[in-house]
């Protein structure tokens, strides 16, 4: 758990980078800090790890507060993923992802299995690895390294600055999905820096949108998505957030709140997994009226249309 | 193999095969008998020459890399500008002029000798430790900082195995160069090949010239091909190619 008491950064006794915010990110989730650049997020992830000193307020990891710990011990114990990726290039992948359990002193085997381990959780070969150079290797290899570097010494929370940020758009959607699964093994508490709208509603359990170094609102993606808390929040997840929100919910979902209609006519089959952002683009880019949803054994339960959509929408925006 | 590979590969041999042909001409003009007739004094002359160089080399790079670390730490910046300046008016001024001076402060001999060429090496090596840990990227620094890697552990496992190609090269340069200087060190007494040479000079006598001056050439390739050697084992194969491709542009 992160907890942020009236955290204040201010340069030169007058700008407030960040300025008196609080909030509390709960074990085991990601809490991605959005907004413009300039808005104090990466101002503020660093000032977790205190590569930023903190002017006032406090933060609490796990209920400990940051500036009583030994700076280096601290960082050693919260992981950190960064843009540019930051792999040494004089080390070998084997040394730089072993990097903070040496620094910890760890002994070899440890850091070997250790090795392998996180490199069969990041679905890269180890053997083919170990030997080589960071400059071998290509930008979304090199960017699973950094983060399988950042969870070598088994940290509970880790800090992401825009760690896909310099990824092409299949590439970076493909490693966020891998990162979601890993997430769900590991379980760590991340805070995730992100200047992309869509990426903060893929990666995050919780969203902070900041403005002038100001939390403009925090909450879950869906949400914030339905109930944006004031006019900048509005202008900045932008004018479909609508659509937006439907790619966070399922066939399923629909299927669960809303009678479907028996199968009328013979049309288009949709599997329950699909998300319904999906399902709207099907409608417009194919033409159907109606398309069939199946379920696992490919079975038809019955058709939806594009007003059920619409529905389902107002239906969760209402309750949300 | 690139074109550009092949042409160069060419002309290296081709320099080779020069180089080669003169080496005959010479030995069947007898231009190295004082090499065979002297060779104790030749010995000497040797010894006292890589002496020359090695002593004034390693001052410099002993002063010169601490320097170099300790400019570019952040809280003595300020001191790069008139550090690197400094050093730079320590090469402005002709090598003759500086044994001159050397020569008035410090009388004749040996250890003048080496101060000057200590002097005159200062400069490669300390731009290039300078210049080396500058481009270190700076994500680096941070991503280690993040980590939680003290400031010298920064420095000796992420600055200087990064900055080791240029700060190689910064030594190479200044050895290299320094061989060829020391055969000024003649000139106040500091003896070395010089005096070969310079006899030559004086007496009109190529075999004098000859046999100072091709051993000075040989010992400076001897020593640019050891140093590269060095510079093989020192600097990590991760970096190799990324400085091949910098040093072939």
């Amino acid at each position: 758990m992160i907890e942020f008491k009236n955290v204040t950064k201010t340069y030169d006794g007058k700008v407030n980078a960040v300025d008196d915010v609080s909030f509390t990110v709960p074990q085991g989730n990601i809490a991605v800090f959005l907004g413009p650049s300039g808005c104090g997020k990466t101002t503020l992830l660093r000032m977790v790890n205190r590569l930023v000193p903190i002017t006032k307020g406090e933060i609490f990891i796990d209920g400990e507060n940051t500036n009583s710990l030994n700076e280096i011990q601290l960082r050693r114990n919260i992981g950190y993923v960064i843009q540019s990726n930051g792999l040494f290039p004089n080390m070998t992948i084997e040394d730089n992802v072993t990097v903070v359990p040496k620094l910890l002193g760890w002994d070899k085997e440890k850091m070997r299995s250790r090795f392998f381990e996180l490199m069969d959780l990041i679905g890269l070969k180890p053997d083919d690895f170990r030997k080589r150079y960071p400059h071998e290797l290509s930008g979304g290899q090199q960017q699973r390294i950094g983060i399988a570097r950042a969870m070598a010494a088994d940290p509970p929370v880790m800090l992401m600055d825009e760690p896909f940020g310099a990824l092409d758009p299949i590439i970076r959607s493909h490693l966020q999905k891998e990162f979601l699964q890993i997430q769900k093994e590991v379980q760590k508490t991340i805070l995730f820096v992100s200047h992309d709208i869509d990426e903060a509603i893929t990666m995050g359990d919780q969203v902070a949108i900041f403005k002038d170094g100001r939390l403009m609102q925090y909450d879950a993606p869906d949400d914030i998505l339905a109930n944006p808390a004031n006019e900048f929040v509005s202008t900045f997840v932008g004018a479909d957030r609508a659509i937006k929100s439907l790619g966070l919910h399922t066939v399923a979902d629909l299927v669960n709140q809303l009678k479907v209609t028996p199968v009328a006519a013979d049309s288009k089959q949709i599997s329950l997994k699909t998300d319904l952002r999906q399902i709207l683009s099907i409608f417009f880019n194919e033409g159907y009226e109606e398309l069939v949803v199946v379920d696992e054994e490919k079975k038809p339960m019955g058709s939806i249309t594009i007003q059920d959509v619409q529905k389902y929408l107002h239906q969760t925006n209402q309750s949300a | 193999m690139t074109n550009k590979r092949k042409a160069s590969t060419f002309i290296r041999y081709f320099f080779y095969g020069i180089v080669l042909v003169f080496f005959l001409w010479a030995f069947i003009q007898g231009y190295f008998s004082l090499i065979f007739e002297q060779t104790d004094e030749f010995l000497r002359l040797l010894r006292q020459h890589v002496l020359l160089v090695l002593v004034s080399s390693l001052l410099a790079v002993g002063i010169a890399i601490p320097a170099g670390i300790l400019v570019t730490r952040p809280a003595f910046r300020k001191l790069e500008w008139p550090v690197l300046n400094l050093a730079n008016l320590g090469q402005t001024i002709p090598s003759i002029a500086i044994l001159a001076l050397v020569m008035t402060y410090l009388g004749i001999g040996f250890y003048s000798a080496v101060f000057a060429l200590f002097v005159f090496s200062i400069l490669p090596v300390l731009r290039n430790t300078v210049a080396g840990l500058n481009s270190v990227d700076p994500a680096l620094k941070d991503a280690a900082k993040g980590m939680g890697f003290t400031p010298s552990q920064i420095l000796f496992k992420v600055e200087m195995p990064n900055a080791a190609y240029p700060i190689m090269a910064g030594i190479r340069t200044a050895m290299v160069m320094n061989v060829g200087s020391a055969a000024l060190a003649y000139l106040v007494g500091g003896g070395g090949l010089g005096d070969f040479i310079f006899t030559g000079i004086v007496m009109q006598s190529q075999e004098y010239l000859i046999s100072g001056a091709v051993p000075v050439t040989l010992l400076a390739i001897c020593i640019d091909f050891f140093l590269r050697f060095i510079e093989k084992i020192t600097v990590s194969k991760g970096l190799r190619r990324s400085a091949e491709t910098a040093e072939a542009s």
